[in-house]
C-alpha cells in the first residue's frame, strides 16, 4: 500500500471514530457553525467533541506545520483529508477568518514569535478575528483609506472608522489596515493586530437585505495600540508602512475562498431542483442544464487552478478571475434556485423554508460580487495585469 | 492527475504550436486553398507533413504503428489547429475514425491504419442523417446479403466525405430507427459502387457531403467491431470527437481572443487606445475568464476519457457545450471590437467566426450537449 493509501485508510478510520453523526449533517443555520473565540459556546456536545478531536489532531488547520497547531500534512494528504471529510459530509470543525485570511499572511510574513503565538491561538480556536479593511470612503479604492495611527514611540494612537467589518461585534481581535504615513499612498499603510476590547473600540451592527446582521461599523476613538506584544511579537505584520503588500497577499486568499475554487459552491443543481419541484418546464430545464454545464466547467477550472498554484504555473492575478467567475456563477445559481422554488421560495419565516433560507441565501449571494473586491474591480485587474490592456 | 500539461505534453504543445504557426498558418493554408477554390478544402501536402511529425497516429496504439498517446495529446494538436484555423482531416481521421478503427479487427486495422499514420489516407465519418446531430436515431440500413451487407440510405454533414479514402458509416442492421441495439459500424472504401457524394462548400470553406448509399455492396470484413453491437463503439468515437472538437474550439476561441486583445492595444480612437475604454476592458476580461474555464473543462474531459472514467461522457458534453458558448462569445466580441475592419474579408477575425459556426454544429451544439448533461445527471 502506498503511503497515501494508508493515510487514506487511517483517515477514514479516524473520522469514523471521531466525527459524530450530528456533525455529518449539512449546516442549516449559523448556530451549526463553530467560530471559536473567548466567548464561544457550543451548540451541543457533538459540536464540542468534533471540534476538540480535530484540534488535538491538528485538523482545524491540517496543512499548517505541527509547531503552529496544524497537522503538518502535505498538499496531497490534505487533499485526501478534504475528500474523506466531504465523503461523509463532515462539517468544518472550526470556521474562522484567522484560518482563512490572517493565518496564511502570518505564515508568509510573520516573525517566528508571531507564528508561535497567533497561529497556535487560531488553530486552537481561542481567538476570533475580524478584518478591518474597508472604510466608508474607501471600498474599491482601498488604498485611499484614512484611519490614522499617530506614532507615539512605543505605541500608536488610532482614530478612524471601518465599515462592513464582518462579525466585529463577536470578534476578539482585529487585523486592521491603518495609515501611518500621510505622504505616501501605498507605502504609508501598516497592517496592525489589536484587541477589540481595547479602550476606544466600538461597533454598531449593519442590517443586510437578507435580514441578518453579521456586519458592523467599527469605530476607533483614540485607541492605543502598542508596537509590540513581547519579544519577537510585533503588533504589526511585515514592516511598518509596508502593510499594503500584506493586505494584497491576503486579498488573494480571500478571493480564492469567496470564489469557491475549492469546490464549495460549484455543485450542479439540475437534478436537485427536479427532485424538489417535480416536473420541470422545458425552458427551466434548459436553463438548469446550461447552468450545470457552467458549474461543472468551473469546477474543472477550480481544480486546474489549484493544481497550477501548487507548481507556480498560475498567473498571480488568476484569483481575480476565479473570484469574478465563481461569484457571478453563484449568484446565477441562487436565481435559479429561487425560480425553481416558486412561491415557496418567497416565504420569509416559514418552517417549510427553515425560516426563509432560500430567499435569504439568494439575497446574501448578491454581496458575493461586492465583498472582497467587486466584479468590476476584478475585471479591471484582469484587463490590466493579465491582458495588459493600456491605461490607468 | 493534475490539470495541466506535464513536461512531455508541454513539449508536444511547443512543437505543435511552432509547426501549425508556420506550416498551418492562415495565409499559407486556409486562405491559400480557399482562394483557389480547392475541391478538398485542405492541402494533402500538409497532411503528409502531419504524418512526418507523428501527429496522425497519436491515438493509434503502438502495436499498430501509432504513438499510443491519449486525448490530451490529440487535444494539444487540435488546439493549435483551431488557433491557426488550419484545415486538415485530423479530427475526422486521426480522432474519430482512428477511435473506431482501434476497436476493429486486426484485418481492418491492417488495411487502414498504415495509410493514416503516413498521412496518405483521409477518413471521414458518416453519422448524421439530418441538419442536426441526432445519433440516437439512425435509419440508414445495412441488410444481410450473401456473405456481406447491402447499404441503403443517406448521410448528411459528412466532413471531407468526397476526399476520403474510407468512410466510417453507422447503419442499422436490425431493429427500428431509435433503438439502442442493432447498429453496426462499417468501413466503406472510397471506390464502393453505388455510393455518391453531393459535395458542398461550408461557411468556413471546408467541404462536406450529402452522401447516398444506393445498395452499396459490402463484404463481411467491412464491419468494425461486432454486428448489431456498434452503439458502444459509436459512443466512444463520438465522445472522442466531441472532446477533440471542443479542444479545437478552445483554439479558435483563444486565437480570436488574442487577435482582439492585440487590436485593443493598437487601435486608437478619440486620442486613446481603444483598450483604455473600460467598456471594452471588462468585456475582454470577461471573455478571458470564460476561455480559461472552457479550457479547464476540456482538459478535464480529456483526462477522464484517457482514464476510462465513467464520468467521461458527462464531461465530454460539458466541454463541448461550454466551448460552444465560449468560442461563440469570443468570435462575436472579436468582430465587434474590431469595428468595421472586422467585417472585411481581408482581415482574419471573420474567419474565426466562420470556423466556430461550423465547429459548433459538428457532433452536437451547445443545446444538444446541455440536454445530454441533464440526461446523464438524471433530470
Ligand atoms: C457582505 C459584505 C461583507 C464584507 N465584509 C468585509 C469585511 O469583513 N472586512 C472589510 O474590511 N470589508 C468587508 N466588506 C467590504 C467590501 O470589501 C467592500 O464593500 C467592497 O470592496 C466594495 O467597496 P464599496 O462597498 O465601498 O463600493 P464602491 O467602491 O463605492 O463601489 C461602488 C460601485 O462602483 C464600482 N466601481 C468602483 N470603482 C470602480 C472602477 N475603478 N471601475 C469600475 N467600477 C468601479 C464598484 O464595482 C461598485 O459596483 C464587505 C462587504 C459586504 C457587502
Ligand atoms: C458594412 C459597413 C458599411 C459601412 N458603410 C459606411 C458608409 O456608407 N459610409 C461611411 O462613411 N462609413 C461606413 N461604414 C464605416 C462605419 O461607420 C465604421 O466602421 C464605424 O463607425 C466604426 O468605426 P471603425 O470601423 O473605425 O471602428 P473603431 O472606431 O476603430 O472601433 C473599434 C472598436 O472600438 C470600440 N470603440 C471605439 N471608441 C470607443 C469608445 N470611446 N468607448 C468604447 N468603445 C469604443 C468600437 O465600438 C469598436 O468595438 C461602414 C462600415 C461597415 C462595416
Amino acid at each position: 500500500m502506498s503511503d497515501l493509501e494508508s493515510f487514506r485508510s487511517e483517515t477514514r478510520a479516524w473520522l469514523e471514530a471521531n466525527c459524530p453523526a450530528e456533525m455529518r449533517e449539512p449546516v442549516r443555520d449559523d448556530a451549526d457553525v463553530y467560530w471559536g473565540g473567548r466567548n464561544a459556546t457550543f451548540k451541543n456536545d457533538a459540536q464540542k467533541a468534533w471540534f476538540e478531536a480535530c484540534r488535538d489532531k491538528g485538523y482545524t488547520v491540517p496543512a499548517w506545520p505541527k509547531e503552529y497547531g496544524g497537522a503538518g500534512l502535505s498538499p496531497a494528504e490534505a487533499k485526501v483529508l478534504r475528500e474523506e471529510m466531504a465523503a461523509i459530509g463532515a462539517r468544518p470543525p472550526l470556521s474562522s477568518f484567522g484560518i482563512w485570511m490572517l493565518g496564511p499572511a502570518l505564515l508568509h510574513f510573520g516573525t517566528e514569535g508571531q507564528k508561535q503565538r497567533f497561529l497556535n491561538e487560531i488553530a486552537r480556536g481561542e481567538i476570533r478575528w475580524c478584518q478591518g479593511y474597508s472604510e466608508p470612503g474607501s471600498g474599491s479604492d482601498l488604498v485611499s483609506l484614512q484611519t490614522y495611527g499617530e506614532d507615539k514611540d512605543d505605541h500608536w494612537v488610532v482614530n478612524g472608522q471601518k465599515v462592513w467589518t464582518s462579525y466585529a461585534d463577536k470578534a476578539d481581535w482585529i487585523f486592521c489596515l491603518v495609515r501611518t504615513d500621510k505622504n505616501d499612498k501605498y507605502r504609508g499603510i501598516t497592517f496592525m493586530l489589536f484587541d477589540m476590547a481595547s479602550e476606544g473600540v466600538s461597533t454598531k451592527p449593519i442590517l443586510l437585505i437578507s435580514g441578518s446582521s453579521p456586519f458592523c461599523e467599527t469605530f476607533f476613538d483614540d485607541v492605543s495600540v502598542p508596537k509590540s506584544y513581547g519579544e519577537d511579537v510585533p503588533a504589526y505584520v511585515g514592516e511598518v508602512n509596508r502593510g499594503w503588500d500584506v493586505a494584497k497577499y491576503l486579498l488573494g486568499h480571500e478571493r480564492e475562498m469567496i470564489s469557491g475554487a475549492d469546490g464549495g459552491n460549484t455543485a450542479t443543481i439540475g437534478a436537485a431542483m427536479s427532485r424538489n419541484a417535480g416536473e420541470l418546464d422545458p425552458i427551466m430545464r434548459a436553463e438548469l442544464a446550461m447552468f450545470d454545464v457552467d458549474a461543472l466547467a468551473y469546477a474543472a477550472m477550480g481544480e486546474k487552478f489549484l493544481d497550477e498554484i501548487k507548481v507556480g504555473k498560475a498567473h498571480p492575478a488568476q484569483p481575480n478571475m476565479m473570484k469574478y467567475a465563481g461569484t457571478e456563477l453563484n449568484k446565477r445559481r441562487h436565481e435559479l434556485i429561487m425560480s425553481a422554488g416558486g412561491s415557496t421560495a418567497l416565504e420569509w419565516e416559514s418552517e417549510e423554508t427553515s425560516g426563509g433560507k432560500p430567499a435569504r441565501n439568494w439575497l446574501r449571494t448578491k454581496a458575493n460580487s461586492i465583498e472582497g473586491g467587486t466584479s468590476e474591480v476584478m475585471l479591471n485587474v484582469i484587463s490590466k495585469r493579465i491582458l495588459e490592456l493600456p491605461g490607468g | 492527475m493534475p490539470l495541466y500539461h506535464d513536461d512531455d505534453q508541454a513539449m508536444l504543445a511547443e512543437t505543435a504550436s511552432q509547426f501549425m504557426g508556420e506550416e498551418g498558418a492562415i495565409a499559407k493554408q486556409l486562405r491559400h486553398w480557399r482562394d483557389r477554390d480547392c475541391k478538398d478544402g485542405f492541402g494533402h501536402g500538409l497532411w503528409e507533413q502531419f504524418g512526418e511529425m507523428g501527429f496522425t497516429g497519436i491515438l493509434v496504439g503502438e502495436d499498430d504503428g501509432g504513438l499510443g498517446m491519449g486525448h490530451v495529446e490529440a487535444g494539444i494538436v487540435l488546439e493549435e489547429i483551431g488557433r491557426n484555423l488550419t484545415p486538415s482531416p485530423f479530427l475526422t481521421s486521426s480522432v474519430l475514425a482512428a477511435t473506431a478503427l482501434n476497436h476493429g479487427s486486426d484485418d481492418v486495422k491492417g488495411r487502414y491504419l498504415p495509410g493514416l499514420i503516413e498521412g496518405k489516407s483521409v477518413f471521414a465519418v458518416a453519422i448524421d442523417e439530418g441538419a442536426k446531430h441526432r445519433p440516437e436515431t439512425i435509419a440508414c440500413k445495412a441488410e444481410r446479403s450473401g456473405n456481406g451487407f447491402k447499404l441503403t440510405g443517406k448521410k448528411d454533414f459528412v466532413v471531407h466525405g468526397a476526399s476520403a479514402d474510407m468512410l466510417v458509416v453507422a447503419a442499422r442492421t436490425s431493429g427500428s430507427d431509435s433503438d439502442e441495439d442493432g447498429l453496426t459500424l462499417f468501413a466503406v472504401p472510397k471506390d464502393a459502387a453505388n455510393m455518391s457524394h453531393d459535395a458542398v462548400r461550408l461557411v468556413d470553406s471546408s467541404i462536406a457531403t450529402h452522401t447516398s448509399f444506393d445498395g452499396v455492396e459490402l463484404d463481411g470484413d467491412a464491419v468494425i467491431g461486432e454486428v448489431d453491437n456498434g452503439r458502444s463503439i459509436l459512443n466512444a468515437m463520438l465522445d472522442a470527437g466531441r472532446v477533440g472538437s471542443a479542444a479545437e474550439g478552445v483554439g479558435v476561441a483563444r486565437g480570436a481572443m488574442d487577435m482582439t486583445v492585440d487590436y485593443l492595444k493598437q487601435r486608437k480612437q478619440f486620442g486613446k487606445h481603444i483598450g483604455e475604454f473600460q467598456a471594452l476592458q471588462h468585456r475582454a476580461a470577461h471573455l478571458y475568464s470564460e476561455v480559461e474555464i472552457a479550457r479547464a473543462a476540456v482538459i478535464k474531459a480529456q483526462q477522464l476519457l484517457d482514464g476510462g472514467s465513467e464520468r467521461a461522457s458527462l464531461m465530454a458534453s460539458v466541454a463541448k457545450a461550454k466551448v460552444a458558448k465560449t468560442a461563440g462569445l469570443a468570435v462575436r466580441e472579436g468582430v465587434q471590437m474590431h469595428g468595421g475592419i472586422g467585417m472585411t474579408d481581408e482581415y482574419d477575425i471573420g474567419l474565426y467566426m466562420k470556423r466556430d459556426r461550423a465547429l459548433q454544429e459538428f457532433l452536437g451544439d451547445a443545446y444538444y450537449h446541455a440536454n445530454r448533461v441533464a440526461e446523464l445527471s438524471g433530470y
